[in-house]
């Protein structure tokens, strides 16, 4: 069920300013991918591009192909609704359906999309936490506001209801970026166990992250303000980490710059 | 005593600050001197005295504040006490109204008041009631609303989720305009279009036809604020979850703008209920009791008080204050059951 993507030269703009350029790179099914890179130099924006979500914000578009096993996201008639329910995502800042309680938030995907039994909904919603590790922590308040967590716990409300809906690739945009460093490491470990079902790519500013939980890196870098920013090297995390091709990389990840 | 010596040093963080009783000792000694210049003629009134006990108050506080605590303290003191006084000010003429209206229209807060009409009630006969008018204010609102509220609320989804570019714009400016339309020439909107031009007759539902035109930019306006403070946060968690957009409109951008929404809407029946003008074009008026507001001229709670405090009777007049009264608790009644059910949808919805 797990899905390989190519991405192949996306290019991605707000209106007129091209924000990414010609990224082409491949994602393998069940593994990690972790892009790396300094600030503004795109990764969001790529990853939203991968399950359209960049298309949401107002004058967004892209050009290029992003292929799912074999299929053009960007291809004629192709619905991003079916895009989404298939490529699901996790944001940088908890962002819980403030008006539903646990227990909804975590099936939410599950209930707009038409399921209505409510005991399959309540069996979905065990598995989804469980799968995130929250199940044992908020087994007792299910029925409460999903605001009423703890920052870390909304987060894994969140990628619960991200699995809830079982897409095939599961897209994080720094995920744990507001989190202390227990909640980042269940949600490390979550990821771990998340790989055996799902191909995930990851956005992280740490590189102790990205060495933990990815097999495979990509280092974006940006070459100035107002210049697109573009994928200077993709290759095993191990080797981006140890013995990287690129000069530039080198510098990024032993903090040496400019 | 040992405690001279244990006092840890003078922190530079603490400044000085003026004794706790110094706001109660300025407002005697403003009582006195405003006292003094009662007696002496300048005060010589309780409006003089009020205003002279305030003014010396905030001059002292001001002055000792900023001798003593600094310039930034003394601001603070000045700031919030004319704070306070706006509060005050805006509360007395709501808590005055609200004190006369309910003084006045206990006279005729009877059972007859709300189970009889003006029908064979002349001017200078009590009793009679405003059965016909409630009648005609709950049926014209109810009606004004089941137009405004979803034709509002439509538009500023529109505004709001789909509207960019040239024809947004215009629905926007449009709505500013209605906005500022006075009630009257709703009214005679209503009474040249429907009434005059397309020939239909006087009644309340001509009457509702002009409270809507007033309601809607009220709706609009209100739901458009509230839809836009849905953090985009939230349509995105959702489109990720492959819901689509109309679902996400529905069921979570809605849902969670929906207590201010109703808010605007209890906002928009208020300034509606208590028209007099468009309704007095359009529905008429009557005496008698007319349930059916799509035909015959109709009374409404307004319009009777329009008409009563009009009269030189004081049977009419404690009648007219009643009708104010009655309007008043109408809107309050409104105003708790929408939020009654408000509250429990919620509480519905997150379970
Ligand atoms: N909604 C937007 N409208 C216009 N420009 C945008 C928008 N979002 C991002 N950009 C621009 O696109 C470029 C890439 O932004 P992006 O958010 O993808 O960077 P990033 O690599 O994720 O940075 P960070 O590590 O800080 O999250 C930046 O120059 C940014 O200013
Ligand atoms: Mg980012």
């Amino acid at each position: 069920m797990a899905k390989r993507i190519e991405i192949e030269s996306l290019s991605c703009f707000y209106g007129n300013f091209k924000a990414v350029e010609d990224v082409t790179l491949s994602v393998e099914p069940k593994s990690v991918t972790a892009f790396i890179g300094p600030s503004g130099c795109g990764k969001s924006t790529v990853l939203r591009a991968l399950n359209r979500m960049h298309e949401v914000t107002p004058g967004a578009h892209v050009t290029g192909r992003v292929l799912l096993d074999q299929d053009d996201i960007y291809g004629p008639g192709v619905d991003p609704v079916q895009v989404r329910r298939t490529i699901g995502m996790v944001f940088q800042r908890p962002n819980p359906f403030p008006t539903m309680s646990v227990l909804d938030n975590v099936v939410a995907g599950l209930r707009l999309n038409g399921m209505k039994t409510k005991s399959t909904l309540a069996e979905e919603a065990e598995r989804a936490l469980r799968g995130a590790g929250l199940w044992d922590e908020v087994k007792d308040r299910l029925h409460r506001p999903g605001a009423g967590l703890s920052g870390g716990q909304q987060q894994r409300v969140c990628i619960a209801r991200a699995i809830a809906v079982q897409p095939q690739v599961l897209l994080m945009d720094e995920p744990c970026s507001a989190l202390d460093p227990i909640s980042t490491l269940a949600i490390e470990d979550l990821i771990a166990q998340l790989r055996d079902q799902y191909t995930i790519v990851i956005v992280t500013h740490n590189m102790q992250q990205a060495s933990r939980v990815s097999e495979r890196t990509g280092f974006f870098n940006i070459s100035g303000v107002g210049q697109p920013g573009k994928l200077i090297e993709m290759d095993s995390t191990h080797k981006i980490f140890s013995n990287p091709t690129e000069k530039r990389t080198e510098d990024y990840v032993t903090g040496r710059f400019g | 005593m040992s405690t001279a010596t244990a006092l840890p040093p003078p922190s530079t963080l603490v400044g000085r600050k003026l004794p706790r009783w110094t706001p109660a000792a300025l407002v005697a000694g403003a009582l006195a001197i405003a006292g003094v210049l009662a007696v002496l003629g300048p005060a010589d009134s309780i409006e003089g005295f009020v205003l002279w006990t305030g003014s010396l108050f905030l001059i002292g506080q001001t002055v000792a504040s900023f001798a003593v605590e600094g310039g930034r303290h003394a601001r603070d003191r000045l700031v919030t006490s004319l704070i306070y006084t706006s509060f005050v000010i805006t509360v007395i003429p709501l808590v005055s109204v609200l004190i006369l209206t309910i003084k006045n229209g206990m006279a005729r807060f009877d059972s007859s008041f709300f189970s009889s009409s003006l029908r064979n009630i002349a001017a200078t006969n009590a009793g009679g009631g405003a059965y016909h008018a409630l009648v005609g204010t709950i049926e014209q609102v109810l009606i004004a609303t089941a137009f405004a509220v979803p034709v509002g609320i439509f538009v500023a989804i529109y505004l709001v989720e789909f509207g960019t570019g040239g024809f947004a714009r215009t629905v926007s400016t449009f709505v500013d305009v209605m906005t500022g339309l006075p009630s009257i020439v709703a009214g005679l909107f209503i009474l040249s279009f429907w009434i005059l031009a397309l020939g239909q007759g006087y009644s309340g539902f001509a009457g509702a036809l002009a409270l809507a035109i007033l309601m809607l930019p009220i709706v609009v306006r209100s739901t458009e604020e509230m839809l836009r403070l849905v953090p985009d946060a939230l349509r995105e968690a959702s489109y990720a979850l492959g819901v689509p957009r109309w679902k996400t409109i529905v069921r979570i951008v809605i849902p969670t703008a929906l207590p201010g929404i109703v808010t605007g809407v209890m906002l928009g029946v208020a300034r509606v209920a208590g028209e007099t003008a468009p309704v007095l074009l359009v529905t008429f008026g009557t005496n008698s009791i007319n349930t059916d507001p799509f035909s015959g001229p109709q009374s409404s709670l307004p319009l009777f008080v329009y008409q009563q405090a009009g009269l030189p009777n004081q049977v009419a007049i404690d009648r007219a204050w009643t009708g104010a009264l009655t309007l008043i608790l109408f809107v309050m009644l409104l105003n708790l059951a929408a939020r009654l059910v408000t509250y429990f949808w919620r509480a519905r919805m997150g379970r």
